[in-house]
């Protein structure tokens, strides 16, 4: 059991399941494979790093909504509806 | 555990007291529906019509349709199901009726190879020692501190980055990395297999890092860590540990 886990884990594939292990869908057996490989693979433990980074940053980017002129034109008609319903 | 992302709840309350409050002409309720989902409905919009301003509209469209309606929800899917469904349809019809739709289909993953980092970076499948290990290996990023020009450099980068990624994979990313949705809900509004939707993910993310290991490696740089550039570190100057380790 032991040795399957720490089969080694080529960088090649590893890159190509990041996400699953990200995502928490690895199974719990590539999972080990995958903590064992960056445990002694510097470089991967760079790239997971990286791919952190990138979702890190991908999440600071702000997001265009509606203008302001739009949304209160849409409260205006909610009241309207709310009026006219009561 | 999923990676550290802007996942709070968009809206706090919960979607039937939410629904009783928009019954009952809860203005403030309804700005913070708007507030809280007018951004990812654009970003969804502009999927089927491509158009900024049709994009705007077909979410304005979707709002008075919500205000119309609400009356008719029954509860049995999330408010923010019951959103992008109304959306999907109003922005399927305005597509049609532009004559560019865009086909469900173009959700689906090809089978297309396309992987994440670039084959040629690895020991061949031969090499004796270290087959598909790194031959190239990634070179640590020099970042600016955030609110530095160097920062917002880099994320109007990414931002380019995610705009010319393919269309499906830039809605999954966005709706995920940007959005903070669970990928559940992404599913549902995009009518993807959590399978198919996890490939976009991969292939999007991917993609997105290639192109800041671009920027950063090109980039004139702060003092850099030691080493640089070389491509013989294959990464296994610890194999002595991992031998160990068993």
């Amino acid at each position: 059991m032991k040795d399957d886990v720490t089969t080694d884990l080529a960088c090649k594939e590893l890159v190509e399941i990041i996400t699953d292990y990200l995502e928490g869908t690895l199974p719990e057996r590539d999972r080990a494979r995958f903590d064992a490989h960056i445990l002694t693979c510097p470089p991967c433990r760079e790239y997971v790093a990286e791919m952190r980074t990138t979702l890190q940053l991908t999440g600071r980017l702000t997001v265009d909504s509606i203008s302001s002129s739009a949304r209160d034109e849409l409260l205006r008609a909610y009241r309207r509806m709310k009026d006219s319903s009561t | 555990m999923g990676p550290v992302l802007n996942a709070a709840p968009l809206v706090r309350d919960s979607d039937a007291e939410l629904i009783e409050r928009l019954r009952h002409g809860d203005e403030a309720a309804f700005a913070r529906l708007i507030d809280a989902y007018s951004a990812p409905l654009l970003r969804l919009a502009v999927v089927f019509v491509q158009s900024r301003s049709i994009a705007e509209e077909v979410v304005q469209e979707t709002w008075m349709a919500v205000v119309t309606g609400i009356g008719r929800f029954e509860g049995r899917s999330s408010v923010k199901t019951w959103l992008f469904k109304i959306l999907t349809n109003i922005a399927k019809t305005r597509a049609l009726r532009e004559r560019r739709t865009i086909p469900f289909s173009e959700f689906e993953v090809d089978n297309s190879d396309e992987p994440a980092v670039d084959p040629g970076r690895f020991l061949p499948a031969s090499h004796p020692q270290w087959p598909h290990h790194w031959a190239t290996p990634p070179q640590p990023w020099s970042m600016g501190p955030e609110g530095t020009a160097l920062d917002r450099e880099t994320l109007a980068v990414l931002r380019r980055a995610l705009e010319d990624l393919p269309r499906a994979q830039r809605v999954v990313v966005a709706l995920r990395d940007v959005h903070g949705w669970p990928a559940a809900d992404v599913c549902t509004a995009l009518d993807l297999s959590e399978a198919n939707q996890r490939v976009l993910l991969h292939r999007g993310r991917s993609r997105l890092r290639a192109v800041l290991e671009r920027y950063f490696s090109e980039a004139p740089t702060l003092p850099s860590p030691a080493g640089g550039g070389g491509k013989v570190c294959n990464g296994q100057s610890s194999s002595d540990t991992k031998q160990a380790a068993q």
